[in-house]
Order: C-alpha cells, then sequence, then structure tokens
C-alpha cells in the first residue's frame, strides 16, 4: 500500500513533468531537450534555498521562475538567433548542468532536516487527525505522512489542470494553440508568433522545474544528475495518456498527461514488485511507450478483423 | 489607399538561383476598387501579393496604406489592417481547433490578446448568423474542428474569417486555384457578396481569364516583375476572356523575339 501510494504520489509529482511536455510537445510541436536540465534546475534552487532557510512555497515559486527563465532562454536562442529548435534545447540543457552544479556547490544537496512543502502536508496530516501516526484505509495501513502528501499534491495538480484548461480557452492562450497549428495564418491574423514561442517555452519549463522542485522535496534530496532521460519521462506520460484518452480536446490531453504520468509510474512500481532489475528500468520505459503508440492502432484494426476473416473463408467456399 | 512606389524584390541574390521578382512595381489603388492581378508564371503577382502583406521585406521602394508608411513593418503588424486568403485551403485555417475557435482567432484580428474568454456568447451568436447566411448547413456544426471540412468549405470560412473585421486592404491570392469548378464558384459568388456590399479595397490575384474578365473593375496585368497593362473602367468592362489571352500571346511572343534576337546578336557580335 505504501508502495501504491508513493507510485501514485511520484506519478502525480511528474504530472507537472507531462503538462510541460504537453505545452511544448503537443501544443507549440516543439521538441524541447531543455526539460533535462530545467527539472533539475528547480531541485537545485529548492534544496538550496530550503537548506538556508527560506520558507517552503517561496523557495517553490522561485524554483518556477527558474524554470521561467530557462525555458525564455530556449526560446530566444530559437526565435531570434534562428536556432533549430532541437539544437537550442540541447544548448541550454548543456550549459544548465553547470549552472546547477553552481547553484548547489556540488553534485547531491539533502533534505532531510529541512522544513519542506512535505512537512507542510505532514502537519496540516496531524492538526486534522489529531496525532494519528497511521491511517487504517480499508484494511490496509497508510502513514497520514503519505496520504497527506499524495491528498495535497493531488489538489495541486487539480488547481494546475483547471487553470492550464482556462488558460487555452482565453484569447491569449487559442492564439498559442494556433501558434503551434498553423503560424502562417496566425501571423496574418496580427500575432507575434515569436513572442507566443518564448512564452510557451518559458511557460512549459516553469512547469517542469516546478515538478523539479516538488521532487527533491518529496525524496529529500536534489541530484545534478535526476534530470537524465527526464523527456523521455514526460514523453511517455504524455503518450500513454493520449493512449487512454485519445487527443480529441484540450481537457482530455490534460487529463490524459495526468493519467499517463500515474499510470506509468505504476506500471513501473509493479514491474519492481516483480523484480525487475532497476537496470533494465528504460528497456521497460522504452516497452511501455510503445506498446502505448501502437496499442490504439492495432486494438481498431483487430475489431474490424473478424469479419474480414469470414468473407475471405466465404469466398474460398 | 494602397500605393507602391518602385517596389523590387530580388530572391537569392548572386547565386544561379536569383530570380527578379519584383522589378520597380508601381501601383496606387483608390479607396473601394476591386484590382484583378494576372501574369505569365513567375510575373511576381504573388510576389506582389506577399510583399505588400510582409511575408518579406522589399530590397527598395515603398508601400504606403491608407497614408501609413508599411515598409518596414512586420508581418503581424500589418496584419492589423490587411486581411488574406491564401490558395491552399490548408493555410488560412487551424485544422485541429474548432470552427468557432478558429473564428475567435480572425475576430480579434489586430487587437491586443489577453486573457479574455475567446468564445463568448456574443461571437458565438453573430458567428451562427453569419455562417448561416451562407447555406452551407455549417451554422449547426460550430463546435466541429475545421480539418474535417472541404476545401471550398473553408476557403468560404477563411474568406469570412480576413473580413470579419473590417480590412483597409483585403489580399485575395488565386483563393479558388486549389478548388473544383463547383466549390470556386461558390467562393467567388461569397468573394463578389463581400467585397461589393462592403465596398472593400481588393487586390485578387487569377489565373482564370473568366474571373479576370468578369471581377472587378481594374485589371493589371504583370510580367517579369513589372506591370505592363492597367485597365480601368470602361477598357476593363469592354475585356473579354478572349481580348486577355490576346495579350497574353503578344507578351510572349514578344518575349520569344527578344531573347532569340538578343541570343543571335550576341553570338554574331561579342
Amino acid at each position: 500500500m505504501t508502495l501504491l501510494i508513493g507510485a501514485l504520489s511520484l506519478g502525480l509529482i511528474l504530472s507537472f513533468l507531462a503538462l510541460g511536455v504537453l505545452i511544448s510537445f503537443r501544443i507549440f510541436r516543439f521538441p524541447d531537450i531543455t526539460v533535462d536540465g530545467s527539472l533539475p534546475l528547480g531541485a537545485a534552487i529548492a534544496a538550496v534555498l530550503l537548506a538556508r532557510g527560506v520558507e517552503p512555497t517561496l523557495a517553490t515559486a522561485a524554483a518556477f521562475c527558474g524554470g521561467l527563465l530557462a525555458g525564455s532562454i530556449t526560446g530566444v536562442l530559437h526565435t531570434k538567433f534562428k536556432i533549430h529548435g532541437l539544437l537550442a534545447g540541447i544548448l541550454v540543457m548543456t550549459a544548465l548542468y553547470s549552472v546547477n552544479l553552481n547553484i548547489m556547490g556540488r553534485s547531491n544537496v539533502p533534505l532531510t532536516s529541512e522544513v519542506t512543502l512535505a512537512n507542510y502536508a505532514e502537519r496540516a496530516g496531524a492538526a486534522i487527525l489529531g496525532g494519528v501516526s497511521d491511517l487504517n484505509l480499508l484494511g490496509w495501513e497508510v502513514s497520514v505522512r503519505d496520504a497527506f502528501v499524495f491528498v495535497s499534491i493531488l489538489v495541486a495538480v487539480s488547481v494546475a489542470g483547471l487553470i492550464l484548461y482556462l488558460f487555452f480557452r482565453t484569447n491569449l492562450g487559442t492564439a498559442m494553440r494556433a501558434t503551434g497549428e498553423n503560424d502562417q495564418m496566425i501571423r496574418a491574423l496580427g500575432v507575434n508568433v515569436e513572442h507566443m514561442m518564448v512564452f510557451g517555452l518559458a511557460f512549459s519549463n516553469g512547469l517542469i522545474a516546478l515538478a523539479g522542485s516538488l521532487l527533491a522535496q518529496y525524496q529529500g534530496f536534489a541530484d545534478v544528475q535526476m534530470g537524465i532521460g527526464m523527456i523521455v519521462l514526460g514523453l511517455a506520460s504524455v503518450i500513454i495518456g493520449e493512449a487512454l484518452v485519445g487527443s480529441g480536446s484540450l481537457g482530455l490531453s490534460i487529463a490524459g498527461a495526468v493519467m499517463g504520468s500515474m499510470l506509468f509510474r505504476l506500471l513501473v512500481a509493479i514491474a519492481l514488485t516483480w523484480g525487475l532489475d532497476p537496470n533494465d528500468l528504460k528497456l521497460i520505459t522504452a516497452l511501455f511507450v510503445f506498446l502505448a503508440l501502437v496499442a490504439p492502432n492495432f486494438l481498431s484494426r483487430l475489431g474490424k478483423r473478424p469479419a474480414l476473416g469470414e468473407e475471405s473463408r466465404a469466398a474460398a467456399r | 489607399m494602397l500605393e507602391t512606389r518602385s517596389l523590387s524584390k530580388t530572391f537569392n541574390p548572386q547565386t544561379t538561383n536569383e530570380v527578379r521578382a519584383l522589378n520597380g512595381v508601381e501601383l496606387a489603388v483608390e479607396e473601394g476598387s476591386w484590382v484583378v492581378v494576372v501574369g505569365t508564371n513567375g510575373s511576381g503577382k504573388s510576389s506582389l501579393l506577399n510583399a505588400i502583406a510582409g511575408t518579406f521585406l522589399v530590397d527598395a521602394g515603398e508601400i504606403f496604406l491608407d497614408g501609413q508608411d508599411l515598409t518596414s513593418k512586420a508581418e503581424h503588424e500589418r496584419a492589423r489592417f490587411i486581411g488574406r486568403v491564401f490558395q491552399n485551403p490548408f493555410s488560412g485555417t487551424a485544422a485541429d481547433m474548432s470552427i468557432a475557435e478558429n473564428f475567435s482567432l480572425a475576430a480579434r484580428r489586430g487587437m491586443r490578446r489577453g486573457l479574455g474568454w475567446a468564445l463568448g456568447s456574443e461571437l458565438k451568436q453573430a458567428l451562427r448568423e453569419r455562417v448561416r447566411r451562407l447555406n452551407l448547413g455549417l451554422e449547426d456544426r460550430l463546435g466541429n474542428s475545421i480539418g474535417s471540412l472541404s476545401g471550398g468549405q473553408r476557403q468560404a470560412l477563411t474568406l469570412l474569417m480576413a473580413t470579419w473585421v473590417r480590412p483597409k486592404l483585403l489580399l485575395l491570392d488565386e483563393h479558388t486555384a486549389a478548388l473544383d469548378p463547383k466549390s470556386a464558384d461558390q467562393v467567388i459568388r461569397l468573394t463578389e457578396e463581400i467585397v461589393l456590399q462592403d465596398k472593400l479595397t481588393t487586390l485578387m490575384v487569377t489565373h482564370s481569364m473568366q474571373q479576370a474578365a468578369s471581377l472587378g473593375d481594374r485589371l493589371v496585368m504583370m510580367h517579369r516583375g513589372r506591370i505592363i497593362h492597367d485597365l480601368r473602367g470602361a477598357e476593363k468592362r469592354r475585356a473579354r476572356v478572349n481580348d486577355l489571352l490576346a495579350r497574353f500571346e503578344e507578351v510572349r511572343c514578344r518575349e520569344q523575339l527578344d531573347e532569340t534576337a538578343a541570343e543571335m546578336l550576341r553570338r554574331a557580335y561579342v
């Protein structure tokens, strides 16, 4: 049960990553590698500030702003300097590795004794349930800390998802969606495409840095290597989400990204419980994404196949 | 309303692909005038429209719209005053977004886009009414994605979108060229209705001699980046498809004579 709650909590934290990738990859059609650098950037900023005793909400907000800055740099490199999107992301990601090291001062910053948002959740739980340390949920033991951390992240993600949904239905948000789809059209309608791109990438990386800061506070440390392969995780969540709910409407895409992130962590947790070697984790990730990509097509074709079989048998007679 | 002075543009200068698209184009269009632009392939018709819209900046010359100098303004800045319909039905719409959302974008052409709700009830109501008048049955399908419509329907909607906010200048770049004859006809009739009703200043490029002869109050023929014929008033009204074709032939023959003569002279004397 702890494993389940842990996997779901992690899935929810990383759904900020999925939402960020949804914005850059699906809405802006921009393959943004900055992710691998902006996630640890968020973690680094939050960890260093928390170690100095800064209030957790402020530290997390600062991490978000760090992501905004990183994303804008990628955006400017692409729009002003006409650098290919993929390359711009790689440049910033590479630079951020050193930046993160400099921020942290070393490669790993522990957060065991500092006050973090996780502590806030724990205190809320203590205040509401009055000092009980374990809950009994349907016969399973769940610590109050775990339960309240889960609930608070769930609330945070729901609020964020709602804000995103509302934002992309405003004039500015609709223009941003159109920028990714048909920039020729939107230019002819008076939208400054360059500004849209920079804004979108900034926002996307802000969310990803937020994911990094929450992750650091959840797992109790920030590590300079924690960003490696995060773009893949983000893409996997988005793609699994699309396999689940389709990519028809904006609301579905947002919900799908969150669900995809949670489902993915759940599958990984299950695989690990069944004795999967952690070394094989990346291989399993690739396998899951592959299945998520082909499953929708395969299933729809499977639905039509029995009819075809009968026809050919009838023709053969 | 529109004035271009000595517009020149060369693509890929100093290379083997060098193309002198515009070679000193002088054009003055009065307000409310509907100018049809025809020309041989590569004559600079589309380049003229693109230069005016700001898709690229010209090498030399000036562009004035309603007294305002647009020559160095970016495309999205000019979009405030200019409505465009492209040849490709896919270029003027966002396929994955709904018809209503596409119009919400068009309705704010040239305006600041903030956090206001894109699909307000006022807009949806006005949209339903306007689309109903098209008689295409689309007024109940405004939530459908625009990608599900046929080319003709998309061009009709793009035309509505380009004129939703009244433009000072409407640029139509062979907007029926990619459509089947029936759809093309419907779009032309819609074009006539909108342009004549709102008295829009219009520049329309077309390949169709039929359209050139029957539409607009002025005809401009381009060749090699220059305007070579400019028919107005009675002369334009008198022009028939045969007359226009004859002028085209004349240009081609003159062209061939010039080139072969020059070649001969070069070989003989240089």
